[in-house]
């Protein structure tokens, strides 16, 4: 809207670039900055986050606030470092120089941060130094004179707490001078950049040391408390309990706090299509939007509120300072199958759903761990296999206790949870071993200094993410929808038909026609069916296979109906087997296409489906198998 | 700044340490254990873990302090530099990494001298 109206008039906004090392509380101050008025998007060809802002400065320009990833260099190492370099010097596509740079620090670790300032310097163009977090400094004891190093660098210095609006108003001033004095369209050639070596890096150190010895006044005393949370966190023993009793925690709260939301989302849609089947005319259009709009989204809305438990945990843990130490602790383990410490995060956000977490392997910098990492996501249990696990295991597996106290029903969902974990490191070992050899990445990771969580960047976050999940629905997931509705409703039943209805359409075909490969691991050709369908998303295969049933009611009654009715026709080997495709099988376009999207190729993508169908079949087969030679085969 | 100066202090610290015995790859030093770092040295064709180490503050005559081991095979290690700001690295990189004692009467580093107390 404001676009519009400035293009209108002919005025082009100012714009500048948030530049700073990861943990300076750069995002923080950006959105002090610009508060509510964000907008984020990706940068053209690759799936790095943009984020900007606006804001109006005392003299009244308007400003366009980039916010660049961090990085601790211009020398970028992973694909978000990447955009800042080129932002910065003017090479990213579409996105024109920046009028001024605000290179954000931490003042707390000025001898770190000030190397990625000398960096900026060289590059000529208007840049303003913010000292951030200068209340926690302060409260250190340490002093810093701003106006030695304004002097000493020959820019403007700005001292800000982002928490609050402190500085901010003196930063704002401090652009607006050097707004006025800089022309905003001097173009410096910088094509002549180059990375610099690791004598140039030794140099920076010096300067940063010798600019230190000026303008530190006192040093202060190093911080304590996160040095004896470490002594606990870390520890050897207690760091791995802690760590575990942390993700128990969090998996408890996922399925028991989402429940009462779920129960809402599910009264509402089962209540839409009430109402829409009351009064609509019984016609096609009704069929498309009960059976295959409002089921199918519905389907998929409901996991809104696991995922954002999933991601507050993500979030509060990233934000405190946590997440890197879980890293840590769990880095020995992942590299053991050639993964990246880093790795963890991503396929800890998995289980709520592979595709925020493939998203997620965005800040592993070297390319062959992160397609590792993207390529076991989907084996992580996500929360859309829920429904169908919960169905089989009602049906099949008897609600009694075994060794005293542990219910057989958790046990088994327990150790489908364990096989896709184990299967997941098995395949990152093979693929590290065979096609993704070589080229590990360092770890060298920071450890920042633990703080409270920011409520707003964690509101923010939690909103983007519900904003995003929210969109692939009302876009990918809508469309798949209508075009599965489609497959399955036509053509209609001849008259006088003897099966259910969905047999003689287009995916009673493709189901029937798949029955003969599918028969050696067990599934009969209802199951097939069902498949089919499910390849949108795990969880309609549950509906799909109400419909195959020729169940009616509402989902309640189904589900219920429709346990009793597996109970009675497949066999417990049938029934395992199933489960065991499940854990591995790729049933879920919308993964396909985050894989696509992320590694920029179909190839990946493919490759993924070929191996997880594989790995499925795999394990479908030896499970039904092993489990007729147990003598399970039987009804 | 007086690079020959420096070099050669450096080139003296080192041959000091090294003729003592008193040098440890990072990698080999336990928890608590405190040093300075004398070189970061990695063959030409590891020149961006080089520079990598550099960018992370692993830089000749930084104070370096052991703070913790990973729990399985005591890797990674979790580094404090110059008492700011704390790094984990994995033992195979922090072997680039040579380590001598803080020697204070040949340092001529005021900006840090603080810390030397508390190692």
């Amino acid at each position: 809207m404001t676009v519009g109206i400035l293009a209108a008039e002919g005025v082009q906004p100012i714009r500048i670039a948030l530049v700073g090392p990861p943990n300076c509380g750069k995002t923080t101050l950006f959105n002090t900055l610009t508060g509510g008025r964000q907008k984020t998007g990706n940068y053209p060809g690759v799936t790095v986050e943009r984020k900007s802002g606006r804001l109006r400065t005392p003299a009244g320009h308007t400003v366009e606030v980039l916010d660049l990833p961090g990085s601790y260099s211009l020398r970028a190492r992973s694909p978000d470092e990447a955009i800042t370099r080129d932002i910065v010097l003017g090479r990213q596509a579409r996105e024109t120089l920046p009028d001024a740079i605000v290179c954000v620090t931490d003042a707390t670790n000025l001898g770190q941060h000030l190397r990625l300032l000398l960096e900026l310097r060289q590059l000529g163009r208007p840049l303003i130094l913010v000292l951030n977090m200068m209340d926690i400094a302060r409260r250190r004891g340490c002093q810093i004179s701003s106006e030695v190093l304004a002097r000493q660098l020959g820019i403007p210095v700005v001292t800000t707490v982002a928490m609050r609006r402190n500085g901010v108003h003196e930063l704002l001033g401090q652009l607006d001078a050097l707004l006025a004095q800089a022309p905003t369209t001097a173009a410096v050639p910088m094509g002549d950049w180059v990375e610099p070596s690791p004598e140039a890096i030794r140099a920076y150190h010096r300067e940063v040391e010798r600019l230190l010895q000026d303008a530190v006044i006192h040093e202060g005393t190093p911080e304590r408390l996160t040095r004896q949370l470490d002594r606990v966190l870390l520890h050897p023993v207690a760091g791995p309990l802690i760590l575990l009793a942390l993700l128990f925690l969090m998996f408890q709260a996922v399925f028991s706090w989402a429940a009462a939301p779920m129960d809402w989302i599910d009264g509402g849609v089962t209540g839409l299509q009430h109402w829409l089947g009351a009064h609509m005319e019984e016609s096609l259009l009704k069929s498309l939007l009960v059976d295959g709009i409002v089921a199918g989204v519905g389907g998929v809305v409901i996991f809104l509120p696991q995922i954002l438990i999933l991601f507050l945990f993500i979030l509060l843990l990233e934000d405190s300072g946590y997440m890197t130490r879980a890293a840590f602790l769990m880095d020995r383990l992942m590299s053991a199958v050639g993964l990246n410490g880093r790795a963890f995060i991503p396929l800890l956000s998995s289980f709520a759903c592979a595709i925020p977490g493939i998203m997620a392997a965005r800040t592993i910098a070297h390319p062959l761990d992160r397609l590792v990492t993207i390529l076991i996501a989907p084996l992580m249990t996500c929360s859309a296999r829920l429904p169908v696990y919960v169905l089989l295991i009602a049906a099949f597996v008897p609600n009694t206790l075994v060794w005293g106290s542990i219910g057989l029903q958790g046990l088994v969902m327990f150790g489908l949870y364990a096989t896709g974990i184990v299967g997941a490191l098995v395949v990152a070992g093979v693929l590290r071993l065979t096609l993704l050899r070589g080229g590990r990445q360092p770890l060298l990771m920071e450890l920042p200094s633990y703080k409270w969580p920011s409520p707003v960047n964690v509101l923010l976050g939690l909103w983007e993410r519900a904003r995003i999940f929210m969109r692939r629905i009302g876009t990918i997931i809508l469309s798949l929808m209508v075009v599965l509705w489609f497959l399955s409703t036509f053509p209609a039943p001849p008259a006088g038909a003897t099966e259910p209805a969905i047999y003689y359409s287009f995916a009673g075909l493709i189901g029937r026609t798949l029955e003969p490969l599918l028969a050696p691991i067990g599934f009969n050709w209802q199951i097939a069916i069902a498949l089919v369908p499910g390849l949108a998303a795990r969880e309609v295969a549950v509906a799909a296979l109400g419909t195959v049933y020729a169940l009616s009611g509402d989902e309640g009654a189904m589900t219920e109906a429709l346990t009793t009715a597996l109970a009675q026709s497949w066999t417990l080997a049938t029934a395992l087997a199933l489960l065991a495709w499940y854990v591995f099988a790729p049933q879920c376009l919308a993964t396909l296409a985050a894989v696509r999207r992320e590694t920029n190729s179909w190839r990946w993508a493919a490759f993924m489906f070929v191996y997880l169908m594989t790995l499925a079949y795999l394990a479908a087969f030896i499970t039904y198998r092993v489990a007729l030679a147990l003598g399970l085969g039987g009804s | 700044m007086n690079g020959n100066d420096e070099q050669e202090r450096r080139a003296f610290e080192l041959g000091c340490a090294v003729g003592l015995g008193f040098t440890k790859p990072l990698g080999l030093m336990r928890p608590g254990s405190v040093g300075r770092i004398l070189a970061v040295q990695c063959g030409d064709d590891k020149r961006d873990i080089e520079r990598g180490l550099l960018e992370m503050g692993f830089v000749e005559g930084a104070c370096v302090e052991v703070l913790h081991h990973g729990f399985l095979g005591r890797d990674p290690l979790a580094v404090r530099i110059n008492q700011s700001m704390t790094v984990a690295l994995r033992r195979c990189e922090a072997n680039a990494v040579l380590v001598g004692p803080l020697l204070d009467e040949l340092s001529a580093r005021p900006v840090y001298r603080r810390e030397h107390g508390i190692a």
